[in-house]
Order: structure tokens, then sequence, then C-alpha cells
């Protein structure tokens, strides 16, 4: 069975988010393999591992530096890489972003097994894609993990997920796409031997056209939803400090709650 | 998750691989190491119960070839390494550095084919850890003036000596150690457990207190001729080499325990409100901020561009000196200045500037002192040697 992991390449979480032009300012941000994604790389490793995937690959959409977040799934033990970089995919949104995945999978011929994913990218943040990609699939899916136990000789994977006050488990039949989250497992850190064979590991690139898209499928054109505007969100104000006898305290933080903040 | 001072963008000129190598290395020194350390640096212990796992890691022979264990990457990568492990503790990037340069690099250019199988891999899963005896009593900044000897016996050698701040020593399963014999220096694999091999250790130290530092007594040490380093007949040459590649790392190191002290300082300035208004918005503060980025990144494009030299074959034991004794020395001004800028707290290990200002009172004496690296450029540059 043949794995598919999904990675993207997202701004490190101690980035200081600026705005110019009405977009991120990508001047200087550092770039990671988002954390989530992390997680499915692992997971997908531990099942080659455990003789349950003869080989995981990473797949990501984004410009050059996608290559870096797809080397390093390939440090943690991927074992080769699909990258879709164009021009024209700038400006696309998640529905776009599903669509060109789901059109690579297609051409590298892939018989996959299952499709992983991180539950969110901490850029965007919107969730969407793996929903997206299985939908497009017809694939079952299943989301938020923390444990996974996949029999492929069955044809099928058990996943348990968290729900509010207790666990959910769900079975599904193979293929099918999960996405997965901080419990599932302990990513490793990537040993300098791996990094470095990580290095001769092959990834295949694709643009629009070898994926027999045309510039107007894709991008900002191509896309169903369109940002109006970033914000950041407003300064914080300096907090309000409130002194004396805990009687004349307890009195003066009631008053603010009442009429102030209007809470109680 | 990393923030890296990098205030002239070098982050554009590294390798996919060396970014991974550099931001897996301080994942692992921040999540794993440097929570342990102010206790351990209090009691002057180190936590032996880490070394299999910077041996997983593959930190142990980052340079040294695949088929014997080793990472297989260049002397750029370890530089990075040194510098993050460094940007943790010093005596955390001196027990790789002891490793790595000290102990696996000789066995690896100067040992048997035998020796190399027989202890690389093990020494690279940190199974067996090294130390490397050069340093004496009355031998310091002039080695070739050692005491130790070694006489040859049948099948072996006999090895009389000591040697003395020794990193490592309490905790080697070997040491590598050089002694003379009547053709010059040659080098020795000793094993623990060998008769007439002990490593005391060295206690009441006040800087590198997360390192183990001892002796080595070696009393009538018998040393079977297969463990002699074959390829060592070359005087001084040979733990001269083996010097070079740890000052490289060190002069890394420096700029990465440096850029920590640094980013604590301004974080904590920015913070700290005495008169009503931040610590950063005073101008003596400002000063001090500015001349600390401004001598980080000196010292940044002096190890990126040396980094490259030495993976060209092309840096000079002379441009190590350099770099060596001008990180060491940067790292020390500015670890004193993030030091003053923290007040009372940057005297408390809670805070680990003061850790890292005691230490740079090893790293700018150890593998040279800064005024022996002066010396040694001296030589290079009037071509008049001022010590021989």
């Amino acid at each position: 069975m043949k794995v598919v992991v999904f990675c993207k390449s997202v701004p490190d979480t101690e980035t200081r988010v600026r705005l110019k032009d009405n977009r991120l300012d990508k001047s200087e941000i550092k770039y990671i393999l988002n954390p989530y994604d992390e997680y499915a790389v692992e997971e997908a490793v531990r099942m080659k591992e455990g003789g349950k995937a003869e080989e995981v690959i990473a797949i990501s959409m984004g410009p050059e530096r996608a290559k870096e977040a797809l080397r390093s799934a390939l440090a943690i033990g991927a074992d080769r890489g699909i990258l879709i970089k164009d021009d024209a995919l700038d400006g696309s949104d998640t529905y776009v972003t599903a669509k060109v995945l789901v059109k690579a999978l297609e051409k590298d011929g892939l018989e996959y097994g299952m499709l992983l994913f991180g539950q969110q990218a901490i850029d965007g943040d919107t969730w969407h894609v793996p929903g997206q990609v299985a939908e497009m699939l017809g694939l079952p899916q299943t989301g938020s993990i923390i444990k996974l136990e996949v029999d492929p000789d069955g044809g099928k994977a058990v996943a348990n997920r968290m729900v509010e006050g207790g666990e959910e488990v769900h079975e599904m039949a193979l293929p099918c796409v999960v996405t997965c989250r901080k419990g599932l497992n302990e990513p490793r850190y990537p040993s300098l031997p791996n990094i470095m064979k990580a290095k001769k590991k092959p990834i295949q690139e694709y643009s629009v056209s070898d994926l027999g898209f045309s510039a107007e499928d894709v991008g900002k054109a191509g896309a169903l939803t369109e940002v109006l505007s970033y914000a950041l969100p407003p300064q914080k104000e300096a907090g309000k400090k409130v002194e004396g006898e805990p009687e004349e305290v307890a009195q003066a933080l009631l008053q603010y709650l009442k009429e102030e903040i209007k809470v109680i | 998750m990393i923030r890296n001072v990098d205030f002239y963008l070098m982050e554009e000129l590294l390798e996919e691989e060396e970014k991974i190598i550099r931001d897996t290395t301080r994942r692992f020194v921040e999540e794993k190491v440097l929570p342990l350390i102010p206790e351990h640096y209090d009691k002057g212990t180190f936590p032996t119960e880490l070394i299999p796992e910077i041996g997983k890691l593959g930190l142990f022979g980052i340079t040294i070839p695949q088929e014997y264990g080793g990472a297989g990457a260049s002397y750029f990568s370890y530089g990075l390494a040194c510098q993050e492990l460094e940007w943790c503790d010093s005596g955390l990037r001196s027990l790789v550095s002891v490793q790595n340069s000290l102990c696996m690099y000789p066995i690896y250019a100067y040992g048997s084919e035998e020796q190399k199988r027989k202890y690389l891999p093990r020494m690279a899963t940190g199974e067996i850890i090294g130390c490397y005896g050069l340093t004496e009593p009355d031998a310091g900044s002039d080695p070739a003036s050692m005491r130790t000897v070694a006489k040859k016996v049948e099948g072996g050698w006999v090895l009389n000596g000591n040697k003395i701040w020794i990193t490592n020593a309490p905790i080697a399963g070997l040491a590598v150690v050089w002694a003379k014999t009547q053709e010059g220096v040659r080098g020795f694999i000793v094993e623990r457990g060998t008769p007439g091999f002990e490593t005391p250790e060295i206690k009441q130290k006040m800087s590198l207190r997360f390192s183990p530092t001892g002796e080595i007594v070696l009393e009538d040490c018998f040393v079977p001729e297969e463990n002699m380093l074959p390829g060592s007949e070359m005087g001084m040459k040979a733990p001269f080499s083996c010097l070079t590649r740890a000052r490289y790392g060190i002069a890394w190191g420096g700029v990465g325990m440096a850029a920590f002290c640094y980013e604590r300082a301004l974080e904590y300035a920015k913070e700290r409100i005495q008169f009503g208004r931040p610590l950063a918005s005073f101008q003596l503060i400002q000063q001090d901020l500015a001349d600390m980025l401004t001598e980080i990144t000196k010292c940044q494009l002096l190890v990126y561009r040396l980094g490259r030299l030495f993976d060209e074959g092309r840096a000079s034991h002379v441009m190590v000196s350099m770099a060596k004794r001008a990180c060491t020395m940067m790292a020390h001004q500015v670890t004193r200045k993030a030091r003053e800028i923290l007040g009372g707290n940057g005297i408390s290990l809670e805070y680990h500037i003061i850790r890292h200002l005691c230490n740079t009172e090893t790293t700018t004496t150890y593998e040279g002192t800064s005024k022996i690296h002066a010396l040694i450029l001296g030589r290079h540059i009037t071509g008049i040697s001022a010590f021989r």
C-alpha cells in the first residue's frame, strides 16, 4: 500500500506578522513544514516501518520554498516527493489547491491506499483542503485523529478522534483520508544521516500545464473565494490595576464589570 | 518555535539540508536539553542519559562517512550544529566537538581500517564517548613540550604521563592520547579498563559546569600495537589538525551563544519597565543592543565564509585561529552586555545569561587562548614567530 502525505510550507510560529499592500509581507519570514503535517508524516513513516505501507509519498503545492518542507518530510522518512509549482498558482484558494493536488495524484498514477493530512495549516487555518480532496475523490474521511490502526489486507482503517467528553471510533474502507493532530504520535527529530539521505531522494515537479490546466483554471482566476482584506488583530490595551483594601477592590471590580464592560 | 538572529539575511545562503540540520539541532536542544541545564549547571553534573539521544540524532560523527556510522555531512553543517548546541550550552557543544573533531576525526584520518570499523560506528551512536589527551600540567599553549612518553615494548607500547583539563575524561570509554616516542609524537587509542589508565574528575570549576572534565593518569599503561594510530607519524601535525577542526566548531559556537544572549536581552529590555518606560527606550541600552547585533553579524559572516572555505579545502589553520579568537571574544562581550541589561536577573541560572558568560571564560581559553591565537596571526602577518 502506498501512503500519500500532504505537506505545506508555512511561516514559522515565531513569525512577526506584518502586512504590505493588503497581503502578508513575506520578505522576512522563515518557513517550516506545517507542524500538523509532521504528525501525518510521522504516522505514515511508522506505517512503513511497521510493514503496513510500502512507499510514503510527500506532496505539496507551493513556490520553490515548498521544496524545503518536502525535504523535511523526506528527512523524517518519506521516500519521494511531488511538488506542483507554477507562478499561475499564486492567489489560489483552498478549492483550487484541492483540485490541483487531486490532478497531480492522478497524473502521477499513484495507486494510494491512504491519504494523510495535518488537520489544519497554521497559516491560513481553514481546515478545508482534506475534506475537499476527499470529496473530489469520493473517499471516506475522518479528521483530528489521535489513534490510527490500518489493516491493508482487510482493506480498512480504524481511527479514533476526540469529541466533546469522549472519543469516536470510525472504521473506513481503504483508500481513505484522515487528518492528524497532536496526540496521534510524537514526531521524531530527523537524524543528520537521514537529512543527508533525503538530499538524494527524488522530488517530481509538475507545472499547471503538465496537469492539463490553463492559467484561468487556477490562481485567483479559478478560485471560488476571494480575500477582501487582511487586518492585524487590534492592539491589546494596557490592563487596569485596582488597588486598595479588599472591600474597596471588590467594589471597584464589581462596578467595572457592571458598568464598563457590562457582563453582569 | 525557531527564531534566528539574521540581520544580513544569511538564511538565503543556506542549502535545504543545512537549514534542516540547524533547525533540528535547535529544536532538540531547546525542547530536550535547555530545561535540564540550570539544575545540572548548579550541581556541576551532566545527564549522561542524553548521550544516546544525541547519538540517535546523528550529532556524533557529523562529517564521518555513513559507512562508518556517521552522517556524511559537510563541515559547514558541523558548524551549524555547533552553533545551535552552544546556543544551548558550551559544555554540550564541547561534548560533541570532542567526540567529532578530537576523537572520531583522528581515528578516521589516521586510524587503520580495523580501528575505524571497530570504534567509529560505536562512537557515532554514543555507546563509546571519547576524550582527547594532549594538554598537560606543564604543557598548555606549548603542547610539543609534553612529558607523556610511549616506550616501545614487545607487542605494543607502555605509556606514562599526566594529561589535564580533559573534556569528557570521566565519562569516556576511550581516550586518544598523544605521547612522545623516539620517532616523535604519536597518537594512541587507550580503552577504559586498561590497567594503569585512570581519569579522576576535576571538581570546583566555575565555568563549563555542564561538562565533565578530568585528568588522564597513565602509569605503566600497556597499549597494544594495534591501538596506535598508524597514520599519525608526523609530529605535532596530526594533533594540530584535530585542534583546527575543534576550534572551527568553537568559533561557530560563539555565534550561537551570543545570539541566545542577545535575543534574551532584547526581549527583557522591551518588557522591563523603569521610570515608566521600557529599558529598550533608553539610549544607553540601545547602544548596547546596536553593538551586540553588529558584532554578532560580523562574526556570522566570518564563520559563514570560513565554513565554505573549509569544505573547499581552502581554510588555513590561521583563518581558523582568527575566527576562534574573534567569535569567542565577541561572545564574551555580548554575554557581558546581556548580563548587564538583565540586571540582577542576569546572574540567575534561570535566565541562562550568567552561565553563558561564565562559559566564555573557558571558550576564550581552551583550544588555544585568545593571546596564542593572536600570536599565530601575528606570525602569519609578519613572518616572525613571537613564541618559538
